[in-house]
């Protein structure tokens, strides 16, 4: 073998490939919300010059406080309502961290009905566990409190 | 209480002037000795955290470490952000560095996708819990157990061994099954390398301790992947550094959606991190091409040490015990 790349397997290739423009997308994405952001164009929830009077203090603090603040919801922002703020300039941030998080998903979605066609029946249950898993975790019914 | 809001106040302004200390002595030796009652602007500590994270990036290259297992217990130790928003920026960190490097080592065929896939079920769905715990448990509580691990880790760096090609007779029965094994071929040996893992039971046991660990604290978790590859399972340790760079970018997902689900982001924290550690990262890279910087490694020890320390003194701060 001349070299590594000869022996890459077919699920490998995909899952790289998936893995690649998901890390893209989302970096990229990453810098214009955030120069979207700081440079004021989107209003953020929290304004910027009071932002260091909030993270200083236990999540569950900060968001109740920034509910009571500036929001005035019955529930603080936590789980996916934060994509009901996606017109503001702090949160619209969220949606890079989330494309960030959630592209392995994607990867696991993506190699696994290639892995049952090639009977490799062991692999492809874990990688369909694996994705169950991580959709569980993404979906927000696990989050707890202090 | 407002005493405790000026003390905090005065605390973060000493904490401001070392490190202004460090980043350009002149500003702090011009400055007056006594605390003016000063405010910040808003892009000051955004600022100082991509110098620092930038600083980081090339030390954790050059140290061979990641960039999570700096960034934790430092920016935890000495910034004046809380422990809940650090874990979760550290996850967010290391799960960019694992993305950034994971297509690549896939496509080298040196990232194993057979020995990640059920190494990586095992710890995500103990990172989930560490998670969890993690955001439960008081936050005094959360800073003694993360300066304990902090000094396990500088433990294991010095006491750990590694072996490039493990002796193995036969993989086991659960490997095999599972067909964990690979062929890589090694360019200082010239010739093909085949490879196979042995252990699998206690290898897949030792990843609920990791997971958790991982989850919890905000580590990325390399400084245990790859012993647990290498030494206890036998995989090469190309093959198993590379597969544990890779394993993070799954394990810290199923940790960042838990932390990202509590609103444990803020943006104005990750993302000049991310940008400072990835770009410290490839200078970092560019230094480690012509310097063999063996001291280094010393001096990340020394640093995890002292930011262990820290972060006990931190816990210790509610029993009004301290003594950094």
């Amino acid at each position: 073998m001349k070299n590594n790349q000869q022996n890459v397997s077919e699920e490998m290739i995909l899952y790289a490939g998936v893995l690649e423009r998901g890390m893209y997308t989302g970096l990229l994405l990453m810098f214009v919300t955030f120069l979207l952001y700081i440079f004021g164009v989107l209003e953020p929830v929290v304004p910027l010059e009071r932002i260091d009077s909030f993270w200083n203090q236990p999540v569950h603090d900060y968001l109740v406080q920034v509910n009571r603040e500036f929001l005035g919801w019955d529930e603080p922002p936590i789980g996916w309502s934060w994509v009901k703020l996606l017109g503001y300039g702090d949160f619209l941030n969220f949606l890079p961290v989330v494309l960030l998080s959630g592209v392995t998903i994607l990867c696991y979605l993506f190699i696994v009905p290639g892995m049952f066609q090639r009977k490799d029946y062991w692999m492809a249950s874990i990688a369909l566990a694996e994705a169950l898993i991580l959709i569980l975790a993404a979906s927000g019914l696990l989050a707890v409190g202090h | 209480m407002d005493f405790f809001f000026r003390l905090q106040d005065h605390c973060l302004h000493y904490r401001f002037l070392l490190i202004l200390f460090v980043l350009n002595p002149s500003l702090v030796f011009g400055a007056d000795t006594s605390v003016p009652e000063i405010t910040y602007p808003w892009w000051i500590w955004p600022l100082i955290l991509l110098v620092v994270t930038f600083l980081m990036g090339i030390v954790a290259v050059l140290g061979g470490v990641g960039g999570g297992v700096l960034f934790v217990p430092i920016i935890s130790g000495f910034f004046p952000f809380h422990l809940d928003f650090v874990r979760g920026t550290g996850l967010l960190v290391a799960l960019s560095g694992a993305l950034a490097a994971g297509p690549g080592l896939l496509k080298a065929n040196l990232a194993s996708l057979r020995l990640a896939m059920p190494v990586a079920l095992i710890a995500s769905s103990m990172a989930i819990v560490g998670a969890m715990v993690g955001l439960a448990l008081p936050t005094h509580i959360i800073h003694l157990s993360l300066g304990g691990t902090i000094l396990g880790i500088v433990v294991i760096m010095l006491s750990a061994r590694k072996s490039e090609l493990p002796n193995m007779d036969q993989a086991d029965s659960l490997s095999t099954a599972l067909r964990i094994t690979g062929i890589y071929h090694e360019p200082s040996m010239k010739r093909d390398i085949a490879w196979k893992v042995h252990r699998t039971w206690p290898g897949l046991f030792s990843f609920i301790i990791i997971g958790f660990m991982a989850g919890m604290f905000g580590l990325g978790a390399g400084w245990a992947n790859v012993p647990v590859l290498n030494l206890l399972m036998g995989a090469p340790l190309k093959i198993s550094v590379a597969t544990s760079k890779f394993l993070l970018s799954i394990t810290d997902t199923s940790a960042a959606w838990i932390y990202l689900n509590k609103g444990a982001v803020i943006p104005l924290m990750v993302v000049p991190s991310l940008i400072g550690i990835m770009l410290g990262s490839f200078v970092g890279v560019r230094i480690l091409r012509v310097a063999k910087p063996a001291f280094i490694r010393w001096m990340v020890i020394g640093i995890l040490f002292f930011a262990g320390l820290k972060a006990i003194s931190k816990g210790l701060e509610y029993y009004s015990l301290t003594f950094l």
